[in-house]
């Protein structure tokens, strides 16, 4: 018996039970929706945290100047002034699995452009602090080597600066000055939003670090010789982390001649732990939202297979005349099982559609991150499937094995 | 002497209820040969069912044999049956056993489904036969707006379908009137006459009268087998 025949007769035995059919197909319907929905909310909230690391730059590694104690009172971090320009680039130069690695020199300011001004924060910084942060810049260019080693007059402005100083003009080219140093402003930088702080990361200005130590922080301590605020280092992908940052420590304590069981004058922070690590609780959110949506869906296969069985017995003496015609066993458990597998899949496809749209409700009413996956969705599709066939074999099988004399003469 | 088309030897069946073990066929030995029209007689629980359903490869014998055709057909599989089944037999049910909401004509087409028969000569073939027992017109009827002997007309265009060689109908006219049931037999009669081997269960005297042969069951054996002059069905409206 060929398929279509096959078909034909599962879909007129479901239509001949119209609102039965309606109701099993029910507890497909909301598993699958249910499932489609809470991997989009869940894959959501993933993608968010993900969109934070990646505005940060993944594989940041951060050292920072460490505390002074003096008369017995530690200070806080950065209290003193330990790291230099040259750590940064010898951090560069040796070890391997760094990337990039990018001093910078903080200071914050008046900008000035004509009558109007805005308070921001500047860095002093180095080429690499763009490749550290993964950090395009859409207008103009970036440093070039003689500006860093020349205390070029120049600056990368971020969006939020560009916006609130030029409005609608195009920035590159003009003079600014900062604490009275003209600048002339070579590129903007591409929108960063905020970070995980809720911070404006386009509320900057970035300088070449000698600029910066040499014309605009004047008097600050860090002016003085080679010292820097702190050091941004990004890790080369797929190399690892934490021997990235034992090597660091090792090769910083030997610049600073810091003895054995002498503690460190600096501090490495590891910036995307923290982030991977809401990464990772909010992967076990949405794999356990998925997995109560599962359960909704095998309650649906529940529902399949008690329907089922109830339809083989009513249709016992339908079994028996169709075998005495001349079905054979996989006849009948052909017929039962593609009728268990329609049931599921159009109540897969109809679920889909109600999950869909519901991820998109929950959007556009919660307001709430939510990421479709055509892999989720083929994952349920696939699912109901199986879950047909899983459930529909039992009931089909036991048609097939009836014996035509029994079915035939059952009342 | 040619083949009989149906040769029965010793034929036994056993029906195991619980502990007990209840004998329904001890040993029946006959042939029928093709073209005849066989009723088969007796009380209930004779084993003229059991016959039957051994007859209509629906069963197993517990044991002897039984050739079909010249074929041995006691020994074969469930599905082997089932093709048997499907291309030599045609049965016809006391209670019609049509399917529900579905056309007279995909029911008459149901064994040529499971004959692998493609759907452009399945039609046509059911649709030929619903207009040789009258039923042009009602194809596309369901069982429930037929009457009682129409739906029987409609299960005998069934058996017939396939071409069988045998047509086995128990008790057809059970559920009938009795007006409707010579009627059915005289449609019987006209097939048998076209040459198909016809198998009839019946309790009923009058029914049997219109067979060539009469087969009485008793206790699992065959007690009677006799020829009969038939009665002519169409004559007796």
């Amino acid at each position: 018996m060929n398929f279509a025949a096959t078909l034909r007769i599962a879909l007129l035995a479901l239509r001949i039970n119209k609102l039965r059919s309606a109701l099993t197909m029910l507890g497909i319907i909301i598993g699958v929706a249910a499932v489609i929905v809470m991997i989009a909310v869940g894959n959501g909230a993933q993608a968010r945290v993900e969109d934070q690391i990646r505005s940060l730059g993944s594989n940041i590694i951060m050292v920072l100047s460490g505390s002074m104690t003096s008369g017995g009172a530690r200070g806080g971090s950065g209290s003193q002034p330990t790291i230099t320009e040259d750590d940064a680039y010898a951090l560069n130069r040796e070890i391997d699995e760094i990337q990039a690695a990018a001093p910078s020199l903080r200071g914050s300011g008046q900008v000035v452009l004509g009558n109007t001004n805005w308070s921001t924060v500047f860095y002093g910084t180095s080429p690499e602090y763009l490749l550290v942060r993964d950090w395009p810049v859409i207008e103009g260019r970036g440093f070039e080597q003689a500006e860093i080693n020349g205390a070029g007059k120049v600056a990368l402005i971020g969006q939020t600066v560009a916006l609130n100083l030029f409005g609608e003009t195009n920035p590159v080219d003009q003079v600014v000055r900062i604490n009275k140093v003209p600048l002339t402003i070579i590129g903007v930088l591409d929108r960063k939003g905020q970070n995980m702080m809720g911070q404006d990361q386009d509320d900057i200005v970035l300088m070449p670090i000698s600029t910066a130590r040499k014309r605009v922080l004047g008097s600050s301590r860090f002016a003085a010789g080679r010292n820097v605020g702190s050091i941004m280092v990004k890790v080369k992908d797929g190399a690892d982390m934490a021997a990235a940052e034992a090597r660091m420590r090792e090769l910083l304590r030997q610049r600073h001649r810091l003895q054995t069981g002498q503690d460190d004058d600096f501090y490495v922070r590891n910036l995307s732990e923290i982030l991977q690590a809401q990464e990772a609780s909010s992967k076990v959110m949405s794999l356990l939202l998925a997995a109560v949506a599962s359960v909704s869906l095998l309650v649906g296969g529940i529902g399949i297979m008690n329907i089922m069985l109830v339809s083989v017995t009513e249709r016992t003496r339908e079994i028996g005349l169709r075998m005495a015609v001349g079905a054979r066993a996989r006849d009948i458990l052909t017929q039962f099982l593609v009728e268990a597998v329609t049931l599921s899949l159009i109540g897969g496809a109809i679920g889909i559609l109600l999950g869909v749209g519901g991820a998109m409700a929950i959007a556009e009413l919660a307001n709430w991150r939510t990421e479709l996956s055509g892999s989720s969705i083929v994952l349920a599709a696939g699912f109901a499937g199986a879950i047909g066939i899983f459930f529909g074999y039992y009931p089909a099988r036991k048609a097939s094995r009836l014996l035509p004399i029994e079915a035939l003469r059952y009342e | 002497m040619s083949e009989p088309l149906i040769r029965v030897e010793g034929l036994t069946k056993d029906y195991v209820m619980g502990s007990n073990v209840v004998p329904a066929l001890r040993g029946v030995t006959l042939d029928i040969a093709a073209g005849e029209f066989v009723a088969v007689m007796g009380p209930s629980g004779s084993g003229k069912s059991t016959f039957m359903n051994l007859l209509g490869c629906l069963d197993h014998p517990s044991a002897g044999s039984y050739w079909f055709g010249g074929q041995e057909v006691s020994a074969l599989s469930g599905d082997e049956l089932a093709a048997v089944r499907n291309r030599k037999l045609g049965f016809v049910f006391q209670h019609f056993n049509l399917l529900a909401r579905t056309s007279a004509l995909d029911n008459v087409a149901l064994p040529l489904l499971y004959g692998n028969v493609p759907a452009s000569e399945r039609y046509p073939r059911a649709e030929r036969r619903l207009s040789q027992i009258g039923l042009a017109d009602r194809i596309d009827h369901h069982p429930a707006q037929l009457s009682g002997g129409q739906q029987q007309r409609v299960a005998i265009a069934r058996a017939l379908v396939n071409d069988p060689q045998l047509v086995l109908a128990d008790e057809p006219t059970g559920a009938l009137d009795s007006r409707t049931s010579v009627e059915i037999m005289a449609l019987l009669q006209q097939l048998n006459r076209e040459g198909i081997t016809i198998v009839l269960v019946t309790h009923e005297h009058d029914i049997a009268n219109f067979a060539g042969r009469i087969i009485s069951f008793r206790d699992g054996k065959v007690v009677e087998d006799r020829a009969n002059e038939a009665k002519d069905a169409a004559a007796a409206l």
